[in-house]
């Protein structure tokens, strides 16, 4: 094996004509088409792997941007009614004192989507060319960009206790605005988004020399 | 590329995330398997874990019921007051194309982490008892694990945190019985998630079934 690199006892599973299924992960020789044991279908390299990736990707942008410029929430009180957008939430809640609260919802509503779709951006670009960032560093980038998506839903969340608890008929009342359903599909997307990108790309470079394209 | 594999595919476990091959070594209970190049863990076996995970399973079967119906939070401001179930939060979005997120919520909070206990307690069950697998067990197990990013209770506690907060200087807040149920829940749902060593469980589901 010619395996140029940090970790040269480490062998790919295609090098050794064997493939693993992608969900129970039980190894069949290369070029079996489903996995017996648990139905799935067996793609050694998913090589629209990254068409899906960048669809569902767009997708995910286009909806994150009805979700900011709609109302998220709409607040009735006995004198007036107030709808605010996710930032112009934030924005009010600084103006009340309550700094942390609105670092969450920044951080979970703004920062969170905005470097996901950087993250995910980045690494369905880095695997077709030679990349600076190492490739445990992406491993790394991947794996957190998968664990935190979810948590983006959590303002979803909020919206909704928040509009079911504060309904005091004349007094005060929450409702849920239209940016929400928008929020919530650019969540559901992007998971997906990430989901379809095949993190074994990310180590497929290591096994050829520096300078060969990886077109395969 | 036709190489010919050193070692019988039996004995050789692939990382699904880095595709990095190696000759399968079974870790001891307690121990844990991990990929060298990108360090994910490939096996977690524990002892008695089956049986473990099943009993936790029923209780959260037990708890997601209960805190479904009972009622969660309540409020109270200058003599109005409204008290709601988690139902009743997940389908807050009920008017129009809202409809569809209060369905989706609901199912992300509530119906997907039910529906992975329930299935694994049908994958588990069988093999904790030294059964065959159940009829569909690698299917129930495979849904099961297709499910799990989507399965969101913890992140809807910390979302009930957060609303608290946000509500507390409008009205008074009080906690149901469901709100405790719930908090035991998230725990629960996350030990059952940790205890499952996932590669044990495909092995056992490789046993010829008997029909």
């Amino acid at each position: 094996m010619e395996i140029a690199g940090q970790t040269p006892d480490i062998i790919s599973a295609r090098d050794l004509g064997v493939v693993a299924c992608n969900r129970c992960a039980k190894v069949w020789p290369a070029g079996r088409q489903t996995c017996t044991r648990c139905g799935s279908t067996i793609i050694a390299r998913d090589t629209k792997s990254l068409q899906r990736v960048w669809a569902l990707w767009l997708v995910g942008l286009m909806c994150y941007v009805p979700a900011n410029v709609y109302p998220m929430l709409q607040t009735r009180t006995l004198l007036n009614v107030q709808e605010d957008t996710i930032v112009g939430g934030a924005i009010e809640l600084v103006h009340h004192g309550a700094i942390g609260i609105a670092t969450i919802i920044l951080v979970a509503s703004v920062v969170i989507p905005l470097a996901k779709f950087m993250a995910i951006a980045f690494l369905a670009i880095s695997v077709t060319r030679v990349s600076a960032v190492s490739k445990h560093q992406r491993q790394r980038l991947y794996e957190v960009v998968e664990y935190i998506g979810r948590w983006s839903m959590i303002d979803i969340f909020v919206v909704a206790i928040m509009s079911s608890l504060v309904q005091l008929n004349t007094l005060a009342a929450i409702n849920p605005g239209r940016a929400s359903l928008f929020f919530a599909l650019s969540v559901i997307f992007t998971m997906l988004s990430a989901q379809a990108f095949d993190s074994r790309m990310i180590w497929d470079l290591q096994s050829k020399p520096e300078g060969h394209s990886a077109n395969d | 590329m036709s190489v010919v594999p050193p070692i019988p595919l039996d004995e050789m476990i692939v990382c699904p995330q880095c595709d990095a091959a190696y000759r399968l070594e079974r870790p001891g209970a307690g121990e844990r398997a991990v990929c060298q190049r990108c360090g994910t863990a490939l096996i977690t076996p524990r002892r008695k874990a089956g049986l473990q995970i099943i009993a936790v399973s029923l209780a959260i079967v037990i708890l997601i019921t209960a805190a479904t119906v009972f009622p969660f939070l309540s409020i109270n401001a200058a003599g109005a007051s409204n008290s709601v179930s988690i139902l009743d939060a997940a389908l807050a979005f009920s008017d129009g194309p809202l409809i569809a997120l209060a369905l989706t919520t609901a199912a992300l909070i509530l119906f997907v982490p039910l529906a992975r206990v329930l299935l694994s307690i049908y994958v588990l069950v069988p093999i904790v008892m030294d059964r065959p697998p159940a009829r569909g067990a690698a299917q129930a197990f495979r849904l099961s694990e297709a499910l799990r990013p989507w399965s969101m209770a913890e992140i809807f506690a910390i979302g009930c945190a957060v609303a608290l907060i946000k509500i507390s200087d409008l009205a008074d807040v009080t906690f149901g019985p469901a709100f405790w149920m719930f908090a035991a829940l998230v725990v629960l749902v996350v030990v059952q998630d940790n205890f499952l060593c996932r590669w044990s469980v495909w092995k056992s589901l490789d046993k010829p079934r008997t029909s």
